[in-house]
């Protein structure tokens, strides 16, 4: 009964005293305790700081006090945002034992909202790869198939939600980690335009591409969340100045012709069959709806992923250019016994010897790759020919949707060209792991609103994504089609056996 | 310069200069120095995972404020890059700077010497651009372990960097240009200067062009750091001029076959000395900070910091020489003394009627005062009204040079009013009635000086002075003489 009810339903439930937050918070662990060991979604679970912000809601509420709008709701965070004295560990050795001294403004915003954070999800290290393989600790496994990844990098986040954990959960995207294994787990999950969420306090991957998102197992249930994360943050430059909206209400608006434009180069090479007939349908459903049906080309998009694979490792090579050993975090020190000799010169290669050692046992494959494509990249002699062009490729990018976006209201195609993989499939292949973004990278390179949503299952039983794309800053026409999509279809109903 | 030499000195120098914020360039942790360690710092400037930068616009006003001063060229949009290297004392593993799209570039500051030992010339600004500061390392070697701590308090604090062009032709160019800009600094209230908390830095890139019969030749640039005075500038620069020239006759190494080289300053030794190496290369690997987005520059706001900006150094100079028939020498000394002196100067000159005997009490009575106090002109005893009164009694003749002078030296000691202190040291004011009275008894008393006078020995009515001075010391001589000599002349 627990993962039958959705968000909104509980909030119902709540306000009529039919369920209390501590129950509700007492139905997430319960449930993590029966499926985590198999699931693995959570790298920390709050189980005693949850149940006393429950029951001083539950206290709040008995004394008729104004509540937030996800009071007493339980939810899970990606674990790359900071939570104030907490494990943020961003899947990552280097991190794990830093405790943030500080929230993130997400967290601040969900706190303030009355929401329950269980526990932090577990991700690829530093949010960065597709199958939560790459997650220093342990993968987490897709509760559809436990052989299978969730995806990644949010694969924690979406699993927990498959897995009828908790039914909201909070994920960041930076070329697709938020969509990618919503899509895997047959959840829904949105990346919203960029600036639309601070990141102020989220760990930063790509500055200029990570977004924080919704996820949950209902379209009207992202909406909610979403009308919590979002809004202006003064402490993050890159944050819009421009009002939220409360998504979750009038998600039933008639959309009218809607335009919907059908991309047609995500149907070309690699998409798998499965995939294409379901979005097919899924299509054939939204014409039904009344939208209107439009081819539309993107030219560029053949080259979002190599501009992607350029601009993320770029700014990654800097960002965690602050994980060096000195100030927090692992530090490794193998310093040799001091007094021979020159102490200056000793005293400086001591200096590199911490940086490489504390960098080198800190950091995962993946990670020490992106960082060392990105330091490639930006370095003398080669930054025009990569990271400069990787910039004007992204302009290109931004146009095409410019263009695009005069002649339809929504885009639509797969969020992935094939569903969740075994574990190992494509560890050994990193080109093949990044073909996992093809779809969903240009969203980011263009900073537009994406978000998937589950639209059918494969021959294997794998959930199937449609993606739906909208223009700067229209969530909530997103939002809109995908609640009117499941009132007419049942594939986010169907929930693994487990 | 005096002195010959065979070669010509090229040098250009990099200032950095601490802006007058109270709070850091991207966070809002306060900028006061002196801090116990690490105390002055948040999620932000510890370069904490998460934490994100946010622009502080009184810095950047500032910033502008000295671009505009140096009439540098402003681009209407300007964005902030990242400077990637490795170093405790840079928490983040890189530096928030500017690159390619400085926000002031093209400028420029004249330079002249009172003293005439070089020509008044510009020195050309290549470009000024903002930046935070780093952390500090502390190096503890005692007990023979290298124990290194880091004080993160300076982190994220405001910095202009100036670059000139290599305009500067000699040790003394360069300390001029250092002293103007850092008048010029003072006079916009951007940056205290302060060189001893490092409010002020300064780095030099000389070498010298030595004429020779292949050619001119010029030697390897060296960077000169360490310089922690603008004496020590000077020092450093004329040691390591002299120091190019005896290495080039030995090793005949040139700009073409022999890198770019740092050395440090010793202040003790007086040498320049060179610095290791950094272990890194120099591959700052730029590109824009995602975190922060471009700023535009409004041609009004330019505009208006321009009809803000007040009278600077140079202008004011000329100014006072022209309004107040000030001499090049009074002027710069009252200009370099700071707004405030010459705001003291102007009212005092104003009331009293006579700027030239305001500028010259100022220049040695005012400010003798001052050095030896070390004190500003707001903490000076007497307030530029009483001087000013003071100045016209002299001026009106109802006080003597000599006694005035005793009056400020008790106003200044003790704190007292003019009126206080000319009524303590017996000074009254004599009418005229008595003075000629006084000068009709003297005359009377002294025929044979009379007799002297009318012979045409007209000194001798000194002798006249001297009595009636002994008599009233009140009495001003030159009116004494006056009278005394036309009570002789109408008693014939
Ligand atoms: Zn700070």
């Amino acid at each position: 009964m627990w993962q039958e009810r959705s968000a909104i339903e509980w909030l119902r439930w709540l306000a009529e005293g039919r369920v209390s937050a501590v129950e509700l918070v007492d139905a997430a662990f319960q449930a993590i305790e029966r499926t985590d060991s198999r699931v693995r979604a959570f790298l920390h679970l709050r189980p005693e700081q949850a149940r006393v912000e429950a029951r001083s809601i539950d206290e709040r509420r008995r004394r008729g006090e104004e509540l937030g709008l996800l009071a007493g709701l339980p939810i899970a965070v990606k674990d790359v945002l900071c939570v104030r004295g907490e494990p943020t560990t961003c899947g990552s050795r280097m991190l794990a034992e830093f405790r943030p001294p500080y929230d993130a403004t997400v967290i601040e915003r969900l706190r303030a909202a009355g929401a329950v954070l269980v526990g932090k999800t577990n991700l690829d290290e530093f949010a960065m790869g597709s199958s939560t393989e790459n997650s220093a600790f342990f993968p987490t496994r897709n509760p559809w198939d436990l052989s299978r990844v969730p995806g990644g990098s949010s694969g924690g986040a979406a699993a927990c939600l498959a897995a009828g954990q908790v039914p909201l959960s909070v994920g960041t995207d930076t070329g697709g980690s938020i969509r990618q294994p919503a899509a895997f787990c047959g959840v829904v999950g949105l990346k919203p335009t960029y600036g639309r969420v601070s990141r102020y306090g989220l760990v930063a991957y790509a500055s200029s591409l990570d977004q924080v998102g919704p996820m949950a197992r209902t379209a009207e249930d992202v909406a909610l969340l979403l009308s919590v994360l979002a809004g202006h943050d003064p402490r993050d430059s890159t944050s819009a100045p421009v009002a939220a909206e409360a998504y979750h209400q009038g998600l039933d608006a008639p959309l009218g012709r809607l335009r919907i434009g059908v991309i047609r180069e995500h149907f070309e090479s690699g998409l798998s069959p499965s995939i294409a007939g379901a979005v097919r349908q899924a299509l054939d459903v939204l014409a039904q709806m009344g939208a209107e049906l439009v081819e539309v080309t993107m030219p560029h998009s053949p080259y979002a992923i190599a501009a992607y694979y350029l601009v993320a490792p770029c700014e990654a090579s800097s960002n965690l250019a602050r994980y060096d050993g000195m100030h927090y975090g692992l530090r490794c020190d193998e310093s040799l016994p001091a007094g021979d000799g020159n102490e200056g010169r000793q005293d400086a290669s001591r200096l590199v010897r911490v940086y490489r050692a504390s960098r080198s046992q800190g950091f995962g494959l993946e990670v020490k790759r992106r960082i060392m494509l990105g330091t490639f990249a930006l370095s003398a002699g080669y930054q025009d020919r990569y990271y400069v062009k990787a910039l004007r490729v992204r302009r290109l990018i931004r146009a095409d949707y410019e263009r695009a976006f005069e002649r339809v209201d929504v885009l639509a195609g797969p969020t992935t060209p094939s569903t969740a993989f075994r574990f190992g499939e494509k560890l050994a292949d990193p080109l093949a792991m990044y073909l996992e973004d093809l779809f969903t990278v240009g969203a980011n390179l263009a900073g537009v609103p994406a978000l998937s949503l589950p639209c059918g299952f494969d021959e294997n039983g794998l959930p199937i994504g449609l993606q739906l794309q909208a223009p700067w800053f229209r969530e909530k026409r997103l939002l809109q089609l995908a609640h009117q999509f499941q009132q007419r279809t049942d594939w986010h109903k169907r929930r693994p056996a487990l | 310069m005096s002195q010959a030499v065979p070669y010509t000195i090229v040098i250009g120098l990099e200032v950095h200069v601490q802006l007058l914020t109270r709070t850091k360039l991207f966070c809002r942790c306060p900028t006061t120095f002196g801090a116990p360690p690490n105390t002055q710092t948040c999620p932000v400037c510890l370069g904490l995972p998460g934490a994100l930068p946010v622009m502080n616009r009184r810095a950047f006003e500032l910033a502008l404020r000295t671009a505009v001063a140096l009439q540098c060229r402003i681009p209407p949009r300007t964005k902030w890059d990242r400077k990637n290297y490795f170093y405790p004392d840079l928490p983040k593993g890189y530096q928030i700077s500017q690159y390619d799209l400085p926000l002031a570039t093209n400028g420029y500051l004249e330079i002249a010497d009172p003293a005439g030992r070089f020509a008044p010339k510009p020195i050309r600004i290549r470009r000024a651009h903002l930046e935070e500061d780093a952390g500090k390392s502390l190096h503890d070697e005692a007990a023979g372990v290298a124990d290194s701590r880091i004080d993160l308090n300076r982190a994220g604090t405001p910095l202009l960097e100036i670059v000139t062009e290599p305009d500067i032709r000699s040790p003394l160019e360069a300390k001029t240009f250092l002293s103007e800009l850092k008048l010029l600094l003072l006079y916009l209230e951007v940056s205290d200067c302060n060189m001893q908390e490092g409010s002020l830095r300064v780095d030099a890139n000389i070498n010298i062009h030595i004429p020779t019969a292949s050619g001119m030749v010029a030697t390897p640039i060296v960077e000169v750091k360490n310089m922690n005075s603008f004496r020590a500038v000077e020092r450093a620069l004329q040691y390591e001029a002299e120091r190019q020239y005896v290495e080039w006759q030995a090793t005949g190494l040139t700009k073409e076959n022999a890198p770019k080289q740092t050395r440090g300053w010793d202040d003790q030794a007086e040498v320049t000395v060179a610095q290791r190496r950094k272990e890194e290369s120099s591959d700052y690997r730029y590109f824009p900070d995602p975190d922060l987005a471009e700023v535009t520059i409004p041609a009004h706001q330019i505009e208006r910091l321009r009809d803000e900006m007040g009278e600077l150094p140079g202008a004011l100079r000329k100014r006072l020489e022209q309004q107040y028939g000030l001499d090049a020498y009074a002027s710069d000394v009252l200009v370099n003394q700071g707004k405030a002196v010459v705001a003291y100067f102007e009212q005092v000159a104003r009331q009293c009627g006579d700027a030239r005997r305001a500028a010259n009490w100022i220049q040695q009575d005012v400010l003798r005062v001052l050095n030896e106090r070390h004190i500003g002109i707001e903490q000076y005893p007497v307030a530029a009204d009483e001087l000013a009164e003071l100045l016209r009694q002299v001026g009106d003749g109802q006080l003597i040079t000599s006694r005035a002078r005793e009056v400020l030296e008790r106003m200044v000691q003790r704190g007292e009013k003019l009126e206080q202190a000319i009524a303590a040291l017996g000074i009254q004011s004599v009418s005229s009635n008595q003075l000629r009275e006084l000068c009709r008894q003297l005359v009377e008393a002294n025929p044979r000086i009379a007799a002297d006078v009318r012979a045409g020995k007209r000194q001798a009515v000194g002798a006249l002075v001297g009595q009636a001075k002994k008599r009233n010391p009140n009495v001003n001589p030159a009116e004494v003489q006056r009278i005394c000599l036309e009570l002789i002349e109408q008693s014939e």
